[in-house]
């Protein structure tokens, strides 16, 4: 057979896989609808149907131009998605070593606090500071981390436990963090620390050609790709990346082979953790300039939800992070221009995730013969 | 049990593990619970307080367990380590009370009551658990089948009555487990992206339906909570009867559960036959076990176990339901699941040991401690960190959970 046959016939699956994921985004709208339809329990009760459903127009409108309708639109994405990305990677990179990293959001605590350390006590320059941020910011990241690798492999204590409880140990030391000296701000009495100095503040994407009013996202984006970049290289050209991926796949096996199972948990949960670390420090340096108790919010969790949407791979992973991050900035619009509220979001990207996690039910809905789909696990159970 | 019998190196390194930390908690208890002189009063019944010096106490147990620690690293208790750990632990609470209660008088018992009730969410989404994984579906999806539960429990207890409320909690659990079984079963999505898309399709509805329609019509979610009922005789027995005892309907479902879901497992041909699933489902199935359906049917029923689970805020506790109510108690239930080792008694104890280290911190937080608040909330996740990595170890999952299964 020909070589250009096996490429065309790869690509023509991929189309096809592509097709699967735009219907699956479809359902998931239509869905979204549908509860929206029927929890307009006022109109439907005064028999307005047709005003229920001209919201729902509305709504729907605004979520596309409130994510890509205009150049400030565009960067909001740009901006939701950027932490979304890296905080994906790092729990990729975890499923991937066959560890389920639920402690992202613990670890982006961390990062984000030691990065806030680094941006106040120092004041510029930029090209020293903004580095040195962020290399506190992995470093905080990776020894929370290095926790439950440490636990699991010398107790054997499931880090599924340990990540969930690490988050909510992190939430309440950051809160304790924040009401001392050293961190809280001089003239505030509740939990907020001090600013980062203006030179650790990350520049605008585009303000080196004057397009920083028009286009206000910060060049985290910028650290998010390079992440994307170095995640696809570690898995497909470094050695270590391969002893992960055969540890993830069949931890018996890689041992066999002489690859040191307990190193490798630990090392892939350092790892994991100082990438969830930068995205907090990203997130302190690029959208909010100071810590408090809440600011990774639900990114860590979220990001498990990234993760598993892409695959794990670095492509997918980063495409599943923009579209969170585009129904995020959309979300908001709609939010601002019916009665609808933010909270769809969620139930939105808890359908896509579903739909695409599940190509047969796709195709029994929406009758797609040829499609090829590909099933696999991502987590391989709670390990012996 | 003689010391000769030969230990594998995995129980060797536990055993190692457990002694080392006896030892650990006597050193706090050295170091830490002997500093202050005062009394503290443990409320037991009413008009009975016990009085425990700080110190004397703190003294006796710390060379208590430094000496079982270290009997433990040298010979070893063998079949009776976790109980010596158990009691240990339980003791070394006790000591850490009577240090920060020091000079002050608290009620014990009232704790104890505390801690039984809110144990209620978690023991039964971790049986509801453990029936879905001992058949071998990874059940990630707790959270989310306890707080739609919640939601339901409380819209349609609210509208009808509290005991149509728990109805409408098993069937919306039952619902969620069937959403569940069709994907993760059916379709062979994977296990942990079903669960995962369940809980966050659970907090996305609840949340965005309770904003459009609770906050307009507070009406459908206001409904008077079950009361404590005493169980007779067995109420009358100090401290251990109100503690367990004087509890709602929920508490009480929760022990039958627990009974049922054990004798069910251990006792019966189901029970058999789901453990097998779990493990080796092409040698069940290839006895004639029809797989499928039973990874259905335990799916259902662990559905409704969590759904019970879910009613117990609006109908057991508060009366209603908020925005995120469970607050991660579903993953708090999968830890237990783990902890307990995958039985519904470990799940119920794991559950116990949570929610006292809560009880504990809610207690200390009314009492004057020099601890900084921020690390008693942190208190419960802590312990449960430490007991997991300190006593549990690795503990042994069913074979074949979370991997799909196609008939030949």
């Amino acid at each position: 057979m020909p070589r250009w046959f096996d490429a065309l016939g790869s690509r023509l699956n991929r189309m096809s896989s592509l097709v699967i994921t735009l219907l699956a985004v479809v359902s998931a709208l239509v869905v979204g609808a549908v509860i929206i339809i029927l929890s307009d329990v006022e109109r439907l009760g005064n028999g307005e149907i047709g005003a229920a459903f001209s919201e729902l127009a509305t709504a729907y409108s605004a979520l596309v131009r409130g994510s890509v309708g205009s150049l400030r639109a565009l960067s909001e994405t740009v901006n939701n998605s950027t932490p979304f990305i890296i905080a994906g990677v790092s729990v990729a990179l975890a499923f991937k070593t066959g560890l389920f990293n639920i402690g992202a959001t613990g670890q982006m605590l961390a990062g984000g606090l030691a990065t806030t350390w680094v941006g106040f006590v120092m004041d510029g320059p930029a090209i020293v500071q903004i580095p040195l941020a962020l290399l506190a910011g992995l470093v905080g990241g990776a020894l929370f981390g290095a926790i439950p690798g440490v636990l699991k492999a010398r107790t054997g204590a499931h880090e599924v436990i340990t990540t969930i409880m690490l988050n909510y140990i992190a939430s309440f030391t950051i809160l304790w963090a924040l009401d001392t000296q050293l961190f809280q701000r001089p003239d505030r009495s509740d939990p907020i620390s001090k600013f980062v100095s203006d030179e650790a503040m990350l520049p605008k994407v585009f303000g080196f050609i004057g397009l920083g009013e028009k286009f206000p996202a910060h060049s985290g984006i910028i650290v998010a790709l390079l992440v994307v970049a170095a995640y696809w290289w570690f898995l497909e050209r470094s050695k270590m990346g391969f002893e992960f991926q055969a540890f993830g796949q069949n931890a018996d096996a890689a041992e066999y082979a002489g690859m040191r199972a307990k190193r490798l948990t630990v090392v892939g949960m350092v790892v994991a953790g100082g990438i969830a670390g930068v995205a907090g420090g990203i997130e302190i340096l690029g959208r909010y300039g100071y810590a408090t108790q809440t600011f990774a919010g639900t990114i860590g969790f979220d990001a498990i939800a990234v993760a598993l949407l892409g695959r794990s791979t670095p492509l997918g992973t980063m495409f599943s992070a923009i579209l969170f991050g585009a129904l995020q900035s959309g979300g908001r619009e709609m939010q601002v221009e019916t009665d609808i509220n933010i909270d769809l979001i969620v139930v939105l990207r808890a359908l896509i995730v579903m739909f695409i996690a599940a190509p047969l039910l796709v195709k029994a809905i929406w009758r797609v013969k040829s499609a090829q789909v590909s099933t696999g696990q991502t987590f391989k159970g709670w390990g012996s | 049990m003689s010391a000769t019998v030969m230990l594998s190196a995995e129980q060797r390194k536990q055993s190692r593990n457990t002694g080392v930390t006896l030892i650990i908690l006597g050193v706090i208890s050295a170091v830490f619970f002997t500093q202050d002189g005062g009394s503290a009063g443990f409320g037991l019944t009413e008009g009975f307080t016990l009085n425990l010096s700080s110190q004397r106490f703190a003294q006796v147990l710390a060379v208590a367990l430094v000496g079982a620690g270290a009997f433990q690293l040298y010979r070893g208790f063998g079949r009776l380590m976790n109980v010596f750990l158990a009691t240990g632990t339980a003791l070394f609470v006790i000591s850490f009370l009577a240090w920060s209660a020091s000079g002050e008088s608290f009620n014990f018992t009232g704790m104890l009551q505390d801690t039984v009730a809110r144990s209620v969410p978690i023991t039964l989404g971790a049986v509801a658990g453990i029936l879905c994984e001992r058949s071998g579906v990874i059940n990630i999806a707790i959270e989310g089948q306890l707080l739609f539960a919640a939601f339901t429990g409380s819209i349609v207890g609210s509208i009808l009555n509290p005991w149509f409320g728990i109805v409408g909690a098993v069937a919306s659990g039952v619902a969620l487990g069937g959403l569940l079984g069709v994907l993760a079963i059916k379709y062979q999505v994977d296990q942990v992206i079903v669960g995962f898309a369940i809980n966050f399709l659970s907090l996305g509805v609840t949340s965005f339906v309770g904003q459009r329609v609770l906050v307009t019509k507070p009406e459908y979610n206001y409904l008077t909570p079950f009361r404590p009922i005493d169980v007779p005789l067995l109420s009358d027995i100090p401290v251990i009867g109100p503690s367990m005892f004087e509890q709602n309907l929920f508490v009480y479902f929760s022990y039958v559960v627990v009974a049922a879901t054990t004798w069910w497992m251990y006792r019966t041909r189901w029970g058999l036959r789901t453990r097998a699933i779990g493990e080796y489902p092409k040698a069940a199935g290839s006895l004639g076990v029809d797989v499928l359906k039973l990874r259905y049917r335990n799916l259902l029923i662990g559905g409704a176990v969590a759904g019970l689970g879910g009613a117990w805020w609006p109908v057991g506790a508060v009366g209603r339901f908020d925005e995120n109510i469970t607050g991660g108690r579903g993953f708090i239930a999968l830890a237990a699941v783990i902890f307990g080792r995958w039985h519904p008694v470990g799940a119920f104890i794991a559950a116990l040991v949570f929610t006292l280290a809560e009880a504990v911190r809610l207690k200390l937080g009314n009492l004057d401690t020099g601890i900084p608040s921020e690390f008693l909330l942190s208190a419960p996740y802590f312990v449960t960190l430490v007991v997991v990595a300190g006593f549990v170890g690795r503990s042994r999952a069913p074979k074949s959970v979370g991997q799909p299964y196609t008939e030949q």
